[in-house]
């Protein structure tokens, strides 16, 4: 297992679909399940794109390209807690939120599916706030001694965020069973990494905290689930953080609202394309004579009527209920927030239910 | 500012063409902030500056809202004078040490002989979609702190003459711009001109009821303005520009001759500017000409929600303030 600050990046599976370290001891299922929410993520994050170019959901972070990241939860617990940014919602989905859930959320709804049981805190938005989170909970759970892990996900441009540095400070210095995870995509919107730090990789920052840091390939499943599975073991035994840096691409915009062809070489997608997280997983399962084409192709229509199935879930809520917001602010509503509810709903012509 | 050479551009061209014109004629001004460079910045304000200016002086940075600021404030103890854009209002909050803990308070703590000449350009305020994170209105908290000016334009020649004005300002200063009113359009001159801080603008004269207002809420009220012209209200709208240092005088002269006001404001009501600005009112001698209370209308007091029904309600409409200066215009009656 790389341990930090060897220049090699970890892999399992190379570029081309070679397997040049230890593959996970998994039974053949739970590798194809892998593969399974590798697909479900990159058609999910195609219909959602396609559902905002129609109007029909809101501002939307595309994910193509970082489908390995459900390699994040993938070795999870269910106790063990799970908080990410906008493009972690393929390891919540792995965890256990639901479709629809994270579609509500992206349409104005304040979601009644969102299972508290799952342990992931909603998508952050506002960049590395969850990382001290994460850091907090797990001391609370140590505190509380209990055996789990508290898993915060972040991007490369959080990484410039001062609450990014002091997180890696408290989880050393606290020895919090936390791992913290930097999807390195390359990109913080139109600011490519070397301009975002001078230190070669993210994950040079561990050691000057007292953090064990962890370089891996974030395009390669496999090495992704191996190295979390061990940052995990590390936390459960009472030995403290690790931070993982994943060397991953953004295939597409930040988010909708941004067109990358302005500020990014179309060679460089090129060449990321050729290092495709899905294509060289599908390539290691169909050369081990894991999945056969035909499977594949049957794989990809199941996923394709599940995410369907959800957007038509969706499609056919009722308008959300509008009465409800005001009950989120406080624990109890104060008097004049209860007047200014009474006021905005008559003005809306709205039925208080 | 002459009437040659006027053209109808939009408020965040405006805002361009003064960072340029200023920038041309002064070395020492330099921009830093996220995404400003190649993509222009996020709202695209600095569109092509970096072309024209070079890197040097239009300064994309990592994502370090703290740094910017930290940096500005270093910059501006230099002589140079930074202006630096925060993507959204919203990410003051963790620019806030800097700001409120240093760069207003190193005049005072170095006994005077320091200055801060830096502007923090910060598109504010909801309308977008942005939801909580990203569509607040924090002017309140910068008005809280001595030693910061606060600017809000809301028409695009005041957005030019406002910025040449903070940015020749030896002080910090916050400018906010509203993401709603970036694609407004107006008559701006073409040339270099400033409009000096602490002067409130009547932008349009009435006799029955005073509308104070500002940022968004001066096209609002003046549309409501025309609205109620067609019952025979005749409204008065007073454009403040500047938050802080406030034209007190123009808002009780007016006030005085109306005998009525309402105070608008997209930010949430519970302690925010409205209360100050109904205080000075009140403490005036406008005070024994007021035939009715003082109105305020503001943003609720909740976050900016996501769905757009409820962001729409959640801060003042044209029909609010319709409605609002409709009832007052009758108060006392």
């Amino acid at each position: 297992m790389p341990y930090l600050l060897t220049e090699e990046v970890y892999q399992v599976v190379n570029h081309d679909g070679k397997v040049v370290g230890q593959a996970p001891d998994l039974p053949g299922e739970d590798l194809i399940g892998l593969y399974r929410w590798m697909v479900l993520g990159r058609e999910f994050s195609d219909r959602m794109l396609a559902l905002q170019r129609q109007g029909r959901t809101g501002t939307f972070a595309p994910l193509r390209g970082q489908e390995a990241s459900i390699g994040i939860a993938a070795p999870l617990q269910q106790e063990d807690w799970l908080m990410g940014s906008y493009r972690e919602i393929l390891a919540y989905f792995v965890k256990g939120v639901p479709l629809l859930s994270i579609m509500e959320d992206y349409s104005g709804y304040i979601s009644a599916n969102y299972p508290a049981e799952v342990r992931c805190l909603p998508m952050q938005i506002v960049l590395a706030t969850q990382i001290l989170h994460g850091v907090g909970l797990a001391m609370a759970m140590k505190y509380d001694g209990k055996p789990s892990v508290a898993v915060t996900v972040c991007g490369d441009g959080a990484s410039s965020e001062g609450d990014f540095n002091e997180a890696l400070n408290f989880a050393g210095v606290y020895k919090a069973p936390a791992i913290i995870v930097v999807q390195n995509n390359g990109w913080a919107i139109s600011t490519p990494r070397h301009k975002q730090s001078a230190t070669e990789r993210i994950a040079h920052r561990g050691p000057g905290f007292g953090v064990p840091a962890y370089l891996v390939d974030g395009n390669d499943v496999l090495a992704v689930y191996k190295v979390m599975a061990e940052c995990a073991a590390r936390a459960r035994a009472g030995n403290g953080p690790s931070l993982v840096e994943m060397i991953t691409y953004r295939m597409g915009p930040h988010t909708t609202a941004d067109d990358p062809r302005k500020y990014r070489p179309d060679e460089e997608l090129e060449i990321w394309q050729q290092r495709d997280p899905l294509a060289r997983y599908r390539r290691f399962l169909l050369d081990a004579d894991m999945m056969t084409d035909v499977e594949d192709e049957q794989l990809h229509e199941d996923v394709v009527a599940e995410i369907q199935a959800a957007v038509e879930a969706m499609e056919s809520l009722p308008p959300p209920d509008l009465n409800q917001h005001f009950d989120c602010i406080f624990a109890e509503p104060t008097p004049q927030l209860e007047q200014q509810r009474t006021e905005m709903l008559a003005e809306i012509g709205y039925a208080k239910s | 500012m002459t009437q040659n050479g006027n053209r109808e551009i939009t408020y965040l061209e405006a805002v361009r063409e003064g960072l340029i014109l200023e920038m041309r004629q002064d070395p020492e001004v330099f921009l830093l902030g996220e995404d400003i460079g190649i993509y222009g910045g996020a709202f695209g304000v600095t569109r092509g500056m970096l072309e024209e200016f070079g890197p040097e002086r239009i300064r994309d940075t990592p994502i370090s809202e703290a740094a910017i600021a930290g940096a500005a404030t270093g910059a501006a103890l230099m002589g140079m004078r930074p202006i630096m854009e925060i993507m959204f209002m919203d990410f003051l909050t963790i620019s806030m040490n800097q700001l409120v803990n240093q760069a207003a308070k190193i005049r005072f703590m170095f006994g005077g002989k320091a200055s801060i000449p830096m502007v923090v350009r910060a598109p504010a305020g909801s309308g977008t979609g942005a939801a909580a994170q990203h569509s607040q209105s924090l002017e309140a908290w910068f008005i809280h702190t001595p030693g910061i000016k606060v600017v809000a334009p809301a028409t695009a020649a005041d957005a030019k003459g406002l910025l040449i004005s903070a940015i020749r300002d030896n002080n910090p200063v916050i400018f906010m711009e509203h993401k709603l009113l970036y694609r407004t359009k107006g008559d701006v001159a073409e040339e270099l001109y400033a409009i000096p801080l602490g002067k409130a603008d009547v932008k349009r004269e009435g006799s029955d009821l005073t509308i104070v207002a500002y940022s968004i809420m001066v096209p609002r009220a003046l549309e409501a303005a025309e609205q109620l012209a067609e019952e025979g209200i005749n409204i008065e709208v007073v454009d403040l520009r500047t938050l802080k240092p406030l034209d007190e005088k123009t808002i009780i002269r007016s006030v005085s001759k109306t005998g009525r006001v309402l105070i608008a404001h997209e930010a949430p009501r519970t302690g925010g500017f409205g209360g100050e600005l109904a205080a000075v009112i009140a403490g005036s001698e406008a005070f024994d000409y007021l035939d009715a209370p003082i109105r305020r209308l503001a943003g609720r007091d909740i976050p900016i929600p996501y769905n757009r029904t409820l962001e729409r309600s959640t801060v003042p409409q044209v029909e609010d303030i319709v409605a609002a200066a409709r009832t007052l215009a009758q108060e006392g009656r």
